[in-house]
């Protein structure tokens, strides 16, 4: 098994979640985060003093996923969140060594 | 204002005037809460609720304070050299709202009682605008004994000077240029309230982080619904300082209106230029920025005249605000660049536009000198006081938080509380009733 974890633009995570449910994954974790890539933050004016804003808000999507879909997950969560523009996120995958379905204490491929 | 003892055989009571300052006296309190939500809306998350506790912990203060013996220092008729009246002349409002027979006393058709109410608020709010030059940093009871000194040494006396027919008023020495011009409070409110802050501001010291960390406005709405709560409740402040439901209110209010306007586009004008966006806090601030110089000339300027100081107001103000930063005070949110600036404009903007006596108009230049002297003496007088008063304070109970407080925010420590519930992840234990709360330290 795989954890997918996706960084994105906060307005793409519904065409994510569309295209991820729509390839047959069952569920996805969310998670607000900020931080910075090679977008960089923003100026801001208050009163007229100007504050650089380092940190951008974005989402983190998290997908558990059997180890022959973790491929394809990826694509089409990158597809899925692309505009094009500096900014888009990024997508990594990680081993997972075992998942357990809290309800049933199911263990492994079956628990996803 | 209105002179006291003059009244029990004069004019009968007058129901819509005193219908319009019961609902003066309304309005004119909830700015207050305004102002909380103003400044509350333009500190960081840590702090919000100790920036809107300082202005109703200042009502607390001051509104008991003024029933007790602000009434008799301001209006009472044993004046002390002019400067201000005695307080135990009508010390809990002995003999001031009712005769020897129990009617209420009256004042050109209104009982004094709810001139004593429409007083408190103006007293209440004054105070309240001084807050913000201490923002995130300030210890809660030192800030509530300064309320209460601060409207005993420097409002009161300031409110009988120019109202209450002290030394600036049209009884004092200036009359004999010209009556001096103060509608609502220019002198009194703003210019006090501002020198007050910038002395503050340099007593109690800088934040921590000042002109170096990210102090933005954690929440714009709140400052936005705060500034609209000013505004409304300014039409109290101003159109209720005619003392009649009559055409003088009238044009204060429109007066009022028109200025504030007027002051929103100079301010946002300057941004433009200068920055590159008109903001929404420039906006906001704009409003409050043209309310404070009308205040003093509501009732002697027309409309048109309104207009033009309002747009001075609002550009003047935008520019002031970064003063701070050069001169190296840390006025928190500019109580200094708007009351301060805004104050002073708009007491000395009377001497061109006022349109009985305005240079502009034909009056000559007596009344502008007379504005300028008034609008100094209130500088003084409130820079000398405050001087006193803070550093009494900072002597004695001392004014900062420790520095861990202030860094770690300012809301936790002092009143154990959070001013925002950000999810459900919060997990600890409860406990019904009063444990000494033991947030009292909070590590950094």
């Amino acid at each position: 098994m795989r954890l997918v974890t996706a960084v994105i633009k906060p307005h793409k995570l519904d065409d994510v979640k569309i295209a991820l449910e729509s390839f047959g994954v069952q569920g996805l974790t969310v998670s607000e985060a900020s931080g910075f890539g090679r977008q960089r933050g923003h100026t801001e004016v208050y009163r007229g003093a100007e504050y650089t804003v380092d940190m951008v808000p974005k989402l983190r999507v998290e997908v558990l996923v059997d180890d022959v879909d973790a491929s394809d997950v990826v694509e089409v969560l990158v597809k899925a969140a692309q505009t094009g523009r500096i900014g888009d996120g990024k997508v990594w995958t990680i081993p997972v060594e075992d998942v357990v379905r809290v309800r049933t204490g199911e263990h492994g491929p079956d628990a996803l | 204002m209105v002179p006291l003892q003059s009244a029990v055989e004069a004019a009968p009571l007058d129901s819509g005037i005193t219908a319009w300052m019961l609902v003066s006296a309304s309005l004119v309190l909830l700015m207050t809460p305004g102002v909380a939500l103003f400044y509350g809306g333009m500190v960081r998350t840590k702090s919000v609720l100790n920036m809107m506790m300082m202005s109703f912990g200042a009502m607390g203060v001051v509104g008991i304070v003024y029933v007790l013996w602000g009434w008799s220092m301001s209006y009472s008729s044993e004046s002390v050299g002019g400067v201000f009246g005695n307080p135990f002349t009508n010390f809990g409002l002995a003999g001031a709202i009712t005769d020897s027979v129990g009617e209420y006393i009256l004042s050109d058709g209104l009982p004094v009682v709810v001139d004593v109410g429409f007083q408190v608020t103006f007293a209440i709010i004054t105070v309240a605008l001084i807050s913000g030059a201490i923002a995130d940093r300030a210890r809660f009871g030192t800030w509530l004994v300064f309320t209460g000194l601060w409207v005993t040494f420097a409002y009161f006396p300031m409110a009988h000077m120019v109202w209450g027919g002290g030394l600036l008023s049209g009884d004092g020495p200036f009359a004999s240029i010209a009556e001096p011009i103060d509608f609502a409070g220019g002198t009194v409110v703003h210019i006090n309230a501002g020198m007050a802050a910038l002395v503050l501001a340099l007593v109690v010291g800088r934040r921590k982080g000042f002109g170096k960390e990210v102090m933005r406005p954690h929440n714009l709405p709140l400052v936005m619904l705060g500034a609209a709560l000013l505004w409304f409740g300014w039409f109290g402040f101003n159109a209720g300082s005619a003392y009649a439901a009559d055409g003088v209110a009238g044009l204060a209010w429109v007066n009022t209106t028109t200025a504030t306007c007027a002051a929103i586009l100079g301010w946002l004008l300057v941004e433009r230029i200068r920055d590159g966006h008109a903001t929404s806090l420039g906006a906001a601030s704009g409003i409050v920025a043209g309310l404070v110089a009308i205040t003093p000339a509501a009732g002697a300027l027309s409309p048109v005249g309104a207009i033009a100081l309002g747009l001075v107001a609002g550009g003047l103000s935008a520019l002031a605000v970064g003063l701070k930063y050069k001169l190296g005070y840390d006025d928190s949110l500019d109580v200094v660049g708007v009351h301060l600036v805004a104050g002073l404009w708009g007491t000395v903007a009377i001497g061109f536009l006022a349109t009985d006596t305005g240079l502009l108009y034909g009056g000559g230049g007596a009344q502008l000198v007379v504005q300028v002297l008034i609008a100094l003496v209130a500088v003084a007088v409130s820079g000398v006081v405050t001087l006193v008063l803070a550093m009494l304070l900072k002597v004695t109970m001392g004014w900062r938080v420790t520095e861990d407080v202030e860094v770690a925010g300012i809301d936790q420590a002092v009143h154990a509380e959070s001013g925002y519930d950000y999810g459900s992840s919060a997990s600890g234990a409860f406990s019904p009733g009063s444990r000494r709360s033991t947030t009292q330290e909070v590590p950094a």
